[in-house]
């Protein structure tokens, strides 16, 4: 049998892919963003369907402030990814600190919205079909924000340890993807909750 | 083989001790252990699924028969179903591509090793926890019991009040967990073939395995999400009071089904489509042509998926929908026909004025063509909802799609193996046992499920442990059994092969099927690092160019 | 070994696919003993000669595409296959072609749009179907895993065994469902009456017959409802007008008062048995379990699982699994003398 000797053709000039971070960020968002679709559906559906219990329009108070906070916080992640690509090593650090600061903010804030309508006003995740959906839907969000929030804390800590400089930039534009997904979930579940399905 | 094939020196592997070599298995994270894995646990699933049919067989056998309980009938179907879809065909799929896909594209690796081990862990793991409901299902109620809700669970028959115990609990965690599992691996699939192929390679030049598992990740993102979402939500209703779909309160069963069609109907699409790859890298080799209509069995697959995620009410046709619905769903899924059968005019347009060479994993692609296009057929039959509103739930429904998964994507299966085991292992399969294999197993195959089809004409529900002897069911469902038992036959004959071909099977060199795809250009099995260097490609078929200098595709393309 | 030809391949297919497709015309052939099979092809009523009509339709499609892609595997197969002297030239490379391309995505949409067109007809034509007010009207109520019926106009109550009147032609009585559950998912499934509609809580639903001859037709549930779904029988008896009357008549009365059964009855009243059964004019009213108030007029009990017979009856009454394991009536267990007692109550309720 004769061997033929395996030469390939020469690379063509430019050969230049995706980063495979962001692409499967991009596929990670794609997926979560069918998961909340579902949460979503399910809450439009049940608008004005529950048999007993406290409605939207009675108990809930919308939450502009803390929106405000988590909505900043996608402007200012977005400002220290820049800053870090730039090599503004300290600026990115301040921007990223007050990130997380203005996202632990908005957990706090559903928080105290959610310690008024337990004790306050008796709304549980058994009390009905509202407080079924509403429960679930927030607490997916927050759920994911309280996980954005550790990663943004862990690199962080990097950070203030002098570890994240310029080569790790396009990670932290990664994660600054997911951040910003949070914030955009966060537009969509405002709108439903407190706009429309009230 | 042909003196054409190209041959590169077999790497040599260091010999260890037996201890350090399951330390590497168990550690690894190179995809081509991984793959193997997921293959191999798949495997042993599917033995496990397989004895839970026959048991549903036998007792099926005649009518009033008693092999088993109706509790335990119920479970053995509902672990069946689970079992075949969530342990068997999704992680051999993945498996196959997570050897596959890196190797075709010229690359060392997934781009994430670690998060494909991950995943590999994570859904064997569901697995287990599945299988554990065998001894823990009742929880406090002291004794073991399976779940046995159907492998659907429908609402409100896997709420708390019609479902006590743990054995539903069960069902959804292990589903959850291979939910994420696979989720992973498809972002896995999917960063590696956007971010990974080697030079020159563009979109257009890329084996169609990797386009179809492209398709086939980002439909997984998209699919397994709703049932992960309903799931959770299945979760707030039983452990934290939530009324989801608890009709007591105003919610909606509908709601569930919905949810878990989205899922589930985008699914069966997710478990064929990596099978039209296996037949589109066979067929082309097996034909001596390459394949007819490339970029059309590009869109074809991509028209499929858009298209396969607006079908999924054909399953409710019964529920009680407007006629608009039912319409529409009658429309959406006759549509999936057409690029569905575009794929089929295509790979007999390949084989159309080739050199076919009959061997094993041939025989097992024309029996694939051949039943595909039988249970598409029905499936039309089905798409039109009235003749649906007879079909549905009986055993036309269960044969029919018994003839996809068994008939298709079974059959697809064992092409890909008998294809792709000289590379994985560097032997041969025997083809006199994989003749065998393949005449028992359509034997057994064509017995079996032509004649399921007509108890279900004839009234048969699915999911009932006994029927009564007047309905005129006993012979057809004893001949269903017996077929049952030819095609398990026809298993051990292809588990005997894979086992004896290790150890005695010819050498199979580097390109014993004198192909054309990127990985037959490295020994078999490849080392580690897939590649000495990593290739350059100008056309589709790079090895083709290689072989054939003075007439390359990339003339052509 | 022998290799296997392409033609016999070809063969064996063919002879597999000709004997499905008789046993299909025999199974057709079946439906001429109404009291057993349960054949989707021997329709009695409107809507199921409906469904037949437009699945024939189909299968003639389905059938004529089989048989030409099934022509053009096998041609490809036998004609094109590898023979000995073949060895190491490849055949002409052939990429593709648009005009074939083109003419095999037209044609099979022009045949969806067709097949599409056929079935909305019907779907709206069965689905959208007005009620007449001489329809009759029946509440089914699924529950696991038995039937309960009601008749709202008549005033009657009963279970698993419907008695709904032939309709004729010229001056049509169908007989519209109203469909609901009081526990799962259930779907009723009468094949030579009509296609299967969904019995789910929560979301009542809607359906009819026309039945166009007398006699009993069969059924089941068809959608899985736990443990027992196998056994949630149904049995249609379409009677003559008059025979209907007859029945519409002896089933609004209330209980029939026999004094041999009072032993039986103090019994029944005393046992919880009135907790879940009905038996109208007593105080007996619970509506977990089947109405018992002409328990006699029926055929079969436990939803078909078993005869209506004295020995059945006893059996169910002292314990229900021994027939239909993973039912929700518990075993009373009643000493002798009772459970005879009982037994002849019940016989007393025809």
């Amino acid at each position: 049998m004769s061997a033929i000797t395996t030469s390939f053709p020469d690379a063509p000039r430019g050969w230049d892919l995706p980063s495979r971070g962001k692409v499967a960020m991009a596929s990670l968002i794609l997926a979560e963003s069918a998961i909340f679709t579902i949460f979503v559906v399910a809450y439009l559906f049940y608008v004005g369907k529950s048999l007993t219990g406290p409605t939207p329009r009675e108990v809930l108070a919308t939450p502009i402030f803390y929106t405000i906070c988590l909505l900043s916080s996608s402007l200012t992640i977005h400002l220290a990814a820049k800053a870090l690509q730039r090599n503004y090593t300290r600026l990115f650090l301040g921007l990223l600190l007050l990130t997380i600061a203005m996202g632990g903010l908005f957990l706090f804030g559903t928080a105290q919205e959610w310690h008024r309508l337990i004790y306050e006003h008796g709304l549980t995740i058994s009390t009905n079909l509202f407080g079924t959906t509403y429960y679930s839907l927030v607490g997916l969000h927050a759920f994911h924000v309280t996980v954005g929030l550790i990663m943004l804390l862990i690199v962080a800590l990097f950070g203030l340890a002098g570890r994240v400089g310029i080569k790790q930039s396009e990670r932290v534009e990664v994660l600054s993807m997911y951040w910003h997904f949070v914030d955009a979930v966060w537009v969509v579940v405002f709108t439903v909750v407190y706009v429309i399905g009230r | 083989m042909s003196s054409n094939a190209i041959t590169v020196p077999a790497v040599q592997i260091q010999d260890r001790p037996w201890v350090d070599k399951l330390h590497q298995w168990v550690t690894t994270t190179d995809h081509k252990r991984l793959g193997i894995l997921y293959i191999a646990s798949a495997l042993l699933f599917l033995v496990l699924g397989g004895v839970e049919a026959l048991i549903i067989r036998v007792q099926l056998m005649h009518a009033h028969n008693d092999l088993v309980s109706p509790q335990v009938f119920n479970r053995m179907f509902t672990m069946h179903g689970t079992t075949m879809i969530f342990f068997v065909a999704m992680p051999i799929l993945f498996g196959f591509a997570n050897y596959l896909v890196p190797l075709m594209i010229g690359a060392r690796d997934m781009a994430f090793p670690r998060l494909n081990a991950f995943s590999f862990w994570l859904s064997f793991f569901g697995a287990l926890l599945l299988y554990f409901s065998f001894l823990g299902g009742s929880g406090l109620y002291g004794a073991g019991n399976a779940p046995d809700i159907g492998w659907w669970a429908y609402a409100p028959l896997a709420a708390r009040a019609f479902s006590p115990g743990h054995s539903s609990d069960y069902w959804t965690l292990a589903v959850l967990a291979s939910g994420f599992g696979s989720i992973g691996t498809a972002i896995n699939i999917i960063a590696t073939i956007v971010s990974m192929r080697c030079p020159g390679m563009t979109l257009g030049r890329m084996p169609l395995l990797a386009w179809l598992n492209l398709v086939m990740a980002g439909m997984v993102l998209l699919a397994i999400s709703p049932l992960s979402a309903a799931q959770i939500m299945l979760l707030v209703d039983r452990y934290l009071g939530g009324h989801f779909f608890d009709t007591q309160a105003g919610g909606s069963a509908v709601l569930w089904m919905h949810f878990f069609w989205i899922f589930g109907h985008p699914e069966v699409y997710v478990l064929i489509i990596p099978c039209f790859a296996f037949m589109s890298e066979i067929i082309p080799v097996f034909s001596r042509k390459p394949i007819f209509g490339y970029p059309v069995m590009v869109g074809a697959t991509v028209a499929i998926a858009f298209v396969s995620m607006s079908v999924w009410a054909h399953h409710m046709f019964t529920v009680g929908m407007s006629s608009y619905a039912n319409s529409f769903f009658t429309i959406t899924t006759m549509a999936v026909g057409v690029p569905t059968g575009i794929k089929i005019f295509n790979w007999i347009g390949t084989m159309w004025g080739g050199r076919i060479q009959l061997r094993t994993p041939m025989l097992f692609s024309i029996g694939f063509l051949f039943q595909f296009l039988i249970a598409g057929l029905t499936g039309i039959m089905m798409a039109s909802s009235p003749f649906d509103w007879q079909l549905s739930l009986s055993y036309f429904v269960v044969a029919h799609f018994h003839y996809v998964i068994v008939g298709g994507i079974l059959f697809a299966l064992f092409g890909a193996f008998y294809y792709w085991y000289p590379k994985m292992t560097g032997r041969m399969l025997s083809e006199s046992l994989g003749k065998w294999h393949f005449w028992l197993f359509f034997i057994g195959f064509h017995l079996t499920f032509d004649v399921m089809h007509i108890p279900g004409i004839l009234g048969m529900p699915r999911r009932i442990y006994t029927y009564e002897p007047s309905r005129g069911w006993d012979t057809l469902n004893l001949i269903i059994t017996i077929g049952a038992f030819i095609q398990a036959i026809a298993i051990l004959v292809f588990v005997a092969n894979l086992v004896i071909s290790y150890f005695k099977g010819a050498t199979a060199g580097n390109d014993p099927w004198d192909a054309w795809t990127l990985e037959w250009s490295t020994s078999s099995p490849p080392p580690a690092y897939n590649f000495a260097s990593i290739p350059v490609v100008a056309s589709r078929r790079p090895l083709w160019d290689l072989k054939h200098p003075e007439d390359p595709d990339s003339r052509y393309e | 070994m022998r290799r296997v030809t392409s033609s016999t391949l070809r063969i064996v297919s063919q002879v597999i696919f000709l004997l499905w497709a008789a046993t299909a015309v025999w199974a057709g052939e079946l439906g001429n003993s109404p009291l057993h099979t349960t054949n989707i092809f021997a329709p009695s009523s409107t809507p199921a000669k409906s469904i037949v009509e437009l699945s024939v339709f189909v299968l003639v499609i389905t059938g004529i595409i089989f048989v030409v892609v099934f022509a053009l595997l096998a041609y490809s197969v036998v004609k094109f296959r590898a023979r000995a002297g073949d060895a190491g030239r490849e055949p002409a490379q052939v990429y593709g072609s648009t005009q074939i391309e083109l003419a095999w995505t037209i044609i099979p949409i022009l045949i969806v749009v067709v097949l599409f067109l056929a079935t909305a007809r019907v779907i709206h034509t069965i689905q959208d179907a007005p009620q007449p007010p001489t329809a009759i009207e029946v509440t089914a109520v699924g529950h696991q895993y038995w039937w309960e019926f009601r008749y709202p106009n008549l005033g009657i109550v009963t279970a698993n065994e419907l008695h709904i009147p032939v309709s004729d032609p010229a001056h049509p009585t169908p007989t519209f469902f109203k469909l609901l559950s009081a526990d799962t998912d259930h779907s009723f499934w009468v094949p030579e009456l009509a296609g299967k509609t969904d019995l789910i809580p929560n979301h009542p639903n809607r359906m009819w017959v026309d039945p166009h001859k007398t006699g009993v037709f069969l059924g089941q549930c068809a959608q899985y409802c736990g443990a027992q779904h196998a056994k949630m029988l149904l049995r249609v008896s379409v009677d003559s007008a008059k025979d209907f009357e007859a029945w519409v008549q002896s089933q609004q009365q209330p209980a029939i008062q026999d004094e041999r059964a009072a032993v039986g009855r103090r019994v029944f009243d005393g046992n919880a048995c009135m907790n879940c059964h009905t038996v109208a004019g007593t105080p007996a009213n619970g509506r977990f379990g089947p109405d018992l108030t002409h328990l006699m007029s029926r055929g079969t009990i436990a939803a078909g699982a078993a005869e209506n017979t004295h020995n059945n009856l006893r059996l169910w009454i002292q314990d229900p699994s021994a027939i239909k394991p993973g039912s929700l009536m518990p075993a009373m267990k009643l000493n002798d003398a009772d459970l005879d007692a009982v037994v002849s109550y019940m016989e007393t309720l025809r």
